[in-house]
């Protein structure tokens, strides 16, 4: 076991860098894409819906926005080079870890409220 | 071919160079003990044979203890012949994970995979099963169907693919990419799975 923390070691410090948040809240994940040789940076703002896998290497979260009336959702490794920052918008007030419910509602319905602490 | 023997501890993930997330298995591999090298003039071929893993003595039988005395060494677990090393190798010298594997390397990953009991055709041979469960299908939609003709050849042909012990057998795994050398831990790290539950015995070869 000890071996395996080992090798997974050298990206602890990408996840302690890391915000917490859990689903319900609102993310900006700014994301690295190449272009041919250039890079830049995008970032893509949505509710998070679930996290995969914590605790482990492989771990993924899933986030959900409404573009231009059309649902979309991204997975992201959290530990992806790909991935420049993540920044925690809003925390919501949420029930459950997995928000799937969201997918079939829309406009007001599908609001989430705010987690006041 | 070269190789080394070592000892399955568990899988993870990493990231490679161009950001892909690379399922991978370490292995804990070595240092090997040579506890006997075989010679063209005496053996026919040459190879040297590596011991791997620690055994009490009480539990060795007598005749392998006199075969470790000689090596000079505690008796081993496993012991693997291996040949075409690099460096010409003498009874009682150790070898370690580095000598034989470098990062990029590829390598074939051979141990005894899970058994998994007694399992049926769908399972143990990738039948289709009979893929409908209308038309008169009672309790059959897994069985394997017909195996043979009927008057001619009054038999069934040897071979035939049936239920029965599945797992449990050497296996394996060609072409791992060598991912990470841990020489300190005497670790490898590769990309892929191979063979086996954990702290099973693998054979690693270039």
């Amino acid at each position: 076991m000890d071996l395996i923390k080992l090798v997974e070691s050298e990206f602890t410090g990408k996840r302690e860098s890391q915000p917490d948040f859990k689903a319900g809240d609102t993310v900006n994940v700014h994301v690295k894409i190449k272009e041919g040789n250039k890079e830049r940076i995008q970032v893509y703002t949505g509710t998070v819906i679930q996290r995969r896998n914590a605790g482990t290497n492989g771990e993924s979260f899933t986030v959900r926005k409404i573009s231009n009336g059309v649902g979309v959702e991204r997975i992201f490794p959290i530990l992806s080079p790909s991935i420049d920052k993540i920044e925690v918008v809003r925390h919501g007030k949420v029930r459950r870890a997995r928000l799937f419910y969201l997918r079939g509602k829309q406009g007001k319905a599908a609001r989430i409220k705010e987690l006041k602490k | 071919m070269s190789g080394i023997i070592g000892k399955k501890v568990g899988m993870t993930t990493i990231f490679n160079a161009e950001g892909q997330a690379v399922p991978c298995t370490l292995i804990e591999a070595g240092p090997c003990v040579v506890t006997h090298v075989r010679t063209e003039e005496k053996d026919g071929y040459s190879a040297i044979q590596l011991g791997y893993g620690e055994k009490k003595e009480k539990n060795t039988s007598r005749p392998l203890v006199g075969h470790f005395k000689k090596a000079g060494t505690t008796p081993k677990r496993k012991l693997v012949e291996f040949k075409e090393f690099e460096k010409e190798y003498s009874l009682g010298d150790t070898i370690r994970i580095e000598d034989v594997f470098a990062e990029g390397d590829f390598l074939d990953a051979s141990g005894n995979s899970k058994g998994r009991g007694f399992q049926g055709v769908v399972k143990r041979h990738g039948f289709a099963g009979v893929g409908g469960q209308t038309h008169g299908q009672h309790n059959r939609g897994r069985h394997p169907g017909s195996i043979g003709a009927c008057s001619f050849p009054s038999r069934v042909f040897k071979g035939i693919r049936m239920a029965g012990r599945m797992g449990n057998t050497r296996t394996t795994v060609q072409n791992l990419k060598v991912l990470k050398v841990l020489a300190d831990q005497n670790l490898i790290v590769i990309s892929g799975s191979v063979p086996g539950a954990k702290n099973g015995y693998i054979t690693l070869h270039k």
